[in-house]
């Protein structure tokens, strides 16, 4: 069955070819899948085996996310990866299952079919998760049986015979913990060997009737008897912690204590380093001045470039601290608690607990969390939770909100000093977010998006401790596409920005701001957002930042930058003279409720087929964005005098 | 592993029992799941097999969905779902687990 697709090049087929370079057509690269029902640790056994050299990316057409990786073998060959959506069977139901069928059935013309398959099982509940194998074993590709968590079973009084288990289904089995990262070494060998082997030998004992998901379940049982398999004890210690974290009183004050937690040090842990990169930026820029000989060049070096770019880079540290405990909290398997708490509450507002998990990782960045939602089975719970996700505060508006809170709020300590009022501002327009998206999603799910009653089915993992490697390596990832934004967006838009701030020119000199085209169309639209509170350079800010929210940041820096405000007094100070702070609270409320983001708008289009939900949600997140700050304007100004 | 269960199905004349009529920690048996096909192929998978053991486990706080041990793994279900996976009593392992 393989050995057909034995000759064919494939190096043209892959996707992303920047981590699969293309092959001479005798040498082409051998794919090996890696599946495993949800929580067998398949991420990270994928991780140990690939480390850096990965890459996420979406299959064409359906917006189920693979990752894709290479693993350096000892004898200096090189094996790609890919680590396929978690499935319990290859009955195809859900879109992520329909790919790992597609995927490993070779039905998907734009994914070569993989050369041999590792499955990864839980040895802990290794009853349930073998009948897996009977499908994947049924495909005939040489497969690998991992079972791992082998620390967690010897640890529970559980036990295995690997080699009885390897007889009976013909096939080479491994004891292993991905976590701990022993037993890896075997993977190496089985790896090594794929080259060589084209076909699979059948199994000993006879497969099921996949379709028969009873008969399936006996077929493992049997099995596991035949391999002696004990089953370890409950794990305790996540019955204790559930006696607290899901406890009547305790469990929700847990959960209102951890997100306190989190924001409250995202604000005081990020703030030396952040004031250590702005001094950094601002040095350099004064450096660059120094060494440079004077030219309109060294101006959109230094005014546009490093001004524009800098401003937003000095938000990394900030940014990854909080995907940092958006990550401890997702491995730890916390979340999918967090998720059966808030079941009750999102079910009052049309949703259900596990639109949840995609509204949490949307604190971090919405177009993941977009892409998380095929969690959801029913197709109107999953637009609604779409429409509302960038509602939540995502890491981009942190720069905005971090500028213009420390520009504008007073540091006086609150509670006590439990938290400051910064922190509590920033608290509560995380808050906000939070609360005008379920209003949204209330109003959606009983107008537009009504449905009949969904479900909520969700398996409670474990908990474990995350690891400091899948933490690292998350953390590596998010602050690559973070420099790489800043890198290529407001990188053009700075460039973009200083050139329209320099032209016509006046006399061969260049204009004040208030006469470029930059500031023409400020003063165009100031009319429109003078009623915001908003003057003509906030105006635009506000345009620059339709690409991505952290932009105006980075325009506000080349906006003074060319000004020639002395940059020593910093950004925070410059702001000043353009917003009162009615009108800073009017920008903060705007840039709560705007969706400012091209890459968010483009994977909702995707999400959905087509322009109708993006241009919905981008219409009536500016209409919120417009009427709130209005309102949040006039309120201010009458109680700030 | 779940024991596997005799096949005398004695036809009670009392209301049908469901998973969200026990208390927690009540061990009984599932017997059938009255639900659409594929929501019922789903929980099969998740381990909700007729003959298999469950036990009712703790509710979520405010009376949310609940956590049901099966099958070696624990699985949350909302009351409405509960309610439709018919079960009875195990005479030989009709037992209250603790914790």
């Amino acid at each position: 069955m393989s050995s057909c697709h034995g000759d064919t090049p494939r190096a043209g087929l892959l996707p992303n070819p920047s981590i699969l370079p293309p092959r001479p057509v005798n040498e082409r690269p051998i794919i090996v899948a890696i599946v495993g029902p949800p929580n067998s640790g398949k991420s990270t056994l994928f991780n140990r085996l690939t480390g850096l050299r990965q890459k996420v990316a979406n299959f064409p057409g359906v917006t189920v996310e693979h990752r894709m990786g290479k693993a350096k073998l000892k004898d200096n060959h090189e094996v790609f990866l890919v680590d396929l959506p978690g499935v319990y069977s290859l009955h195809p139901r859900a879109e992520d299952e329909q790919v790992t069928h597609d995927v490993l059935k070779g039905e998907r013309p734009d994914f070569p079919k993989p050369d041999a398959v590792v499955l990864i099982l839980d040895v802990t509940n290794l009853g349930r998760h073998l009948v897996l194998a009977a499908p994947i074993l049924s495909l005939g590709l040489p497969t690998l049986i991992l079972l791992n968590m082998a620390d967690d079973l010897a640890l529970r009084g559980g036990k295995v015979d690997v080699a009885a288990l390897s007889s009976e289904l013909n096939c080479p089995v491994a004891l292993i913990s991905a976590a701990k990262g022993t037993g890896i070494d075997g993977i190496q060998q089985f790896l090594m060997g794929t080259a060589a082997r084209l076909s699979a030998p059948p199994p000993k004992i006879e497969l099921p009737v996949l379709q028969d998901v009873p008969k399936c379940r006996q077929w493992a049982a049997k099995l596991g008897v035949r391999a002696s398999y004990r089953a370890p004890a409950p794990p305790l210690w996540t019955r204790r912690l559930d006696s607290v974290f899901l406890h009547p009183v305790a469990g929700p004050l847990v959960f209102v204590a951890i997100v306190v937690a989190v924001f409250q040090s995202i604000f005081s842990w990020a703030q030396p380093v952040m004031e250590g990169l702005q001094h950094a930026v601002l040095w350099s820029g004064h450096w660059m001045t120094l060494v440079l000989p004077d030219s309109p060049w060294r101006g959109l070096l230094v005014d546009g470039i490093w001004a524009g770019v800098g401003s937003v880079v000095v938000f990394l540290p900030q940014i990854l601290l909080l995907f940092l405990f958006i990550g401890i909290l997702e491995d730890s398997g916390y979340l999918a608690r967090a998720a059966l708490i808030a079941d009750r509450t999102m079910a009052k507002f049309g949703l259900q607990g596990k639109s949840f998990i995609p509204l949490l990782s949307a604190y971090a960045c919405a177009v993941p969390a977009v892409m998380a939602t095929r969690v959801i089975e029913n197709k109107r719970d999953r637009i609604a939770t779409v429409m509302i996700a960038p509602l939540m505060t995502c890491s981009a508006r942190l720069p905005v909100y971090t500028l213009l809170i420390a520009a504008f709020i007073p540091n006086i300590p609150l509670l006590g000093g439990v938290l400051s009022l910064p922190a509590a501002t920033m608290l509560s327009l995380y808050v906000l977010g939070f609360v005008v998206a379920v209003a949204v999603a209330r109003i959606l799910k009983s107008t537009i998006l009504k449905s009949k009653g969904s479900s909520f089915v969700l398996e409670m993992p474990p908990y474990r401790w995350p690891t400091w490697q899948s933490l690292a390596l998350r953390l590596i990832d998010r602050a690559k596409i973070f420099l790489h934004r800043a890198g290529t967006v407001i990188l053009v838009v700075s460039v973009v920005l200083w050139v329209f701030a320099h032209v016509p020119l006046d006399h061969g000199k260049a204009p004040t701001l208030e006469h470029s085209f930059a500031g023409m169309v400020g003063k165009t639209m100031e009319p429109a957002i003078k009623p915001l509170g908003f003057n003509w350079k906030i105006g635009i800010g506000l345009i620059t930042s339709l690409a991505a929210r952290e932009v105006i940041v980075g325009t506000l820096g080349t906006i003074y930058g060319i000004e020639g405000d002395e940059p020593s007094k910093g950004l925070q100070a410059a702001v000043h003279q353009d917003l009162s702070t009615a009108g800073a609270i009017a920008l903060l409320i705007f840039f709560a409720f705007a969706m400012q983001c091209f890459s968010t708008l483009a994977v909702v289009k995707r999400e959905t087929g087509g322009w109708k939900w993006p241009v919905f949600q981008f219409s009536y997140m500016l209409a919120l964005a417009y009427s709130g700050s209005w309102l949040a304007f006039h309120i201010a100004n009458h109680f700030l005098g | 592993m779940a024991s596997r269960r005799r096949a005398a199905r004695h036809s009670s004349s009392r209301a049908a029992l469901t998973l969200a009529d026990l208390p927690t920690g009540q061990r009984c048996v599932l017997d059938r799941l009255d639900l659409p096909d594929d929501m019922a192929r789903r929980l099969m998978e998740l381990g909700f097999l007729p003959g298999n053991e469950v036990v009712p486990g703790r509710r979520a706080p405010g009376g949310g969905p609940r956590v049901f041990r099966v099958d070696g793994s624990e699985v949350a279900l909302r009351h409405e779902t509960a309610a439709r996976l018919y079960v009875r009593r195990d005479p030989e392992s009709d037992l209250v687990v603790l914790s």
